[in-house]
């Protein structure tokens, strides 16, 4: 085989990878949009209105599932750190980011959507007396600071380790993090001990599972994405590099992560 | 861990010769006293009040030593020679752990009989309160020793610390405010829910010496 030959063969191949990983995205992305429709149909036209709050109880099926789906994301990204300091294996490190990165905006979410229902149920944006929104908020500035982590670190596999070594330690301080406050709020005000679901009529409680079902396929959707988007530019400026190397490569974001080479 | 002991030594004796940063916390502590007594317009202070101004003066002292903790081992090239030296790369966690507890021990010998002087109508509850102050140590230098060393070897420096610090160390100030809030109480030390929070500040500083012992060698990877 010729080098040119070669070379093609290099080409062709990693455009069959490029196009390879499309289907079950679309797949997941169809799955999201039915399963979030129906999830929004059953809110408005099967769950019945909180006897107390009315309407504006139907947010619990947005705020919820958004937050515990960015909890989730975190605990993930603990996971894959781990992984990428055993390993070493660059790939983690980039599931790593992008499970933060997308718990970092479903918790933008959550804290919006939390700071509009305590608006509405109690009158104020914000309300200290709500344990679980306090911890998250913590949570929530703790992941924040992982973007100038990133950023601050210039060489490539330093920044991945000390991420890595963030998301471990993040990981760890979550479940303290929630106990601490937990065990703050219950000097202040005595609450019964109920888990959120605890009382819940079983309609509530369908449109709640569907809820979260959806919202769990968006973000493993928007994650799937974000890795592939993230393959996807690393492959482009690789083939451009392979077509032309007089080309100059697109200049690669500082904080996210480096696409690691498959070949 | 003879390792450790020696730079634990060799980080102690370097303070006691140039005095950088003990001197500083506690003119630093002091100081922010008189700006609570200001701020707040109080002359003595009990409760939840006396337990904020001392976490917080503590809090942010401890701030200045864990800025402080690496630069000779980032300037010096210490962190090469640690990476070069036939040691296990752990050692310098646990020196430096040892070393920040000393130095914020050492901070609080001064500053807390001088915040009673100046705010404490009764002193009764001090005793307890050095306990409670030994478990906060301990979990400011296991979780500072390694945010520390993020940025040590970052470009923000001083400026990436606290804001990883910060948040981190949430859960641990409400433990330590909720432990001496009754110790300073107005009318003399209680102790009805000390226990539980003296737990949570135990299980603190146990889950983060042991992130801290587990994840260390990768930060000094090279």
């Amino acid at each position: 085989m010729s080098n040119e030959d070669h070379h093609q063969h290099t080409l062709l191949s990693q455009l069959k990878l490029l196009t390879r990983r499309m289907p079950s995205l679309q797949v997941l992305a169809f799955a999201t949009v039915a399963v979030l429709g129906i999830a929004f149909a059953m809110v408005f036209f099967y769950a019945p209105n909180d006897a107390d709050q009315g309407f504006i109880q139907k947010i619990f099926y947005v705020h919820v599932p958004i937050a515990i789906c960015a909890l989730i994301g975190f605990v993930v990204a603990a996971f894959h750190a781990i992984r990428h300091l055993r390993t070493g294996d660059p790939i983690h490190d980039v599931r790593s980011y992008v499970a933060i990165h997308m718990g970092v905006i479903f918790g933008t979410a959550a804290l919006l959507t939390g700071a509009i229902w305590a608006r509405a149920a109690w009158g104020k944006w914000w309300v200290w007396e709500e344990p679980t929104l306090v911890s998250f908020l913590i949570v929530y500035l703790l992941y924040a600071t992982y973007y100038p982590l990133r950023y601050s670190i210039e060489d490539r596999e330093r920044q991945a380790r000390y991420a890595s070594v963030f998301a471990i330690t993040a990981g760890a301080f979550v479940p303290l993090n929630f106990m601490a406050v937990r065990l703050a709020e219950s000097l202040v005000h005595p609450r019964v001990f109920a888990t959120a679901d605890g009382g819940l009529p079983p309609e509530m409680l369908l449109t709640f599972l569907v809820s979260i079902t959806g919202m769990a396929l968006l973000f493993i959707t928007l994650t799937r994405f974000e890795m592939s988007a993230k393959m996807t530019k690393g492959q482009i400026s690789r083939l451009r590099r392979a077509l032309d190397s007089e080309a100059p490569a697109a200049p690669p974001s500082r904080i996210a992560p480096a696409v690691p080479n498959e070949t | 861990m003879s390792a450790a002991r020696v730079i634990l030594v060799k980080d102690l004796r370097i303070e006691l010769r140039t005095l950088q940063s003990l001197p500083a916390m506690a003119l630093f502590a002091v100081t922010t006293f008189v700006i609570f007594r200001f701020g707040l317009d109080r002359t003595s202070l009990e409760g939840s009040l006396a337990t904020g101004v001392l976490l917080v003066t503590i809090l942010f002292a401890a701030l200045l030593a864990i800025n402080r903790l690496f630069v000779a081992e980032r300037d010096e090239g210490g962190f090469d020679a640690i990476r070069l030296a036939p040691v296990d790369p752990t050692s310098l966690f646990v020196a430096k752990v040892l070393a920040l507890l000393t130095y914020l021990a050492i901070l609080e010998l001064i500053a807390v009989p001088v915040f009673a002087g100046f705010f404490l109508d009764d002193a009764a509850g001090l005793l307890p309160l050095a306990g409670i102050l030994l478990l906060l140590d301990l979990g400011l230098a296991a979780t500072g020793a390694v945010v520390s060393t993020i940025g040590a070897n970052s470009r923000a420096r001083d400026l990436l610390t606290p804001l990883i610090l910060l948040p981190l160390l949430v859960p641990l100030m409400i433990a330590a405010a909720g432990a001496c809030e009754p110790l300073l109480a107005a009318g003399g030390p209680e102790y009805g829910d000390v226990g539980q929070w003296v737990l949570t500040m135990a299980l603190y500083d146990l889950l983060f010496l042991l992130v801290g012992y587990a994840t260390y060698e990768f930060l000094l990877e090279d």
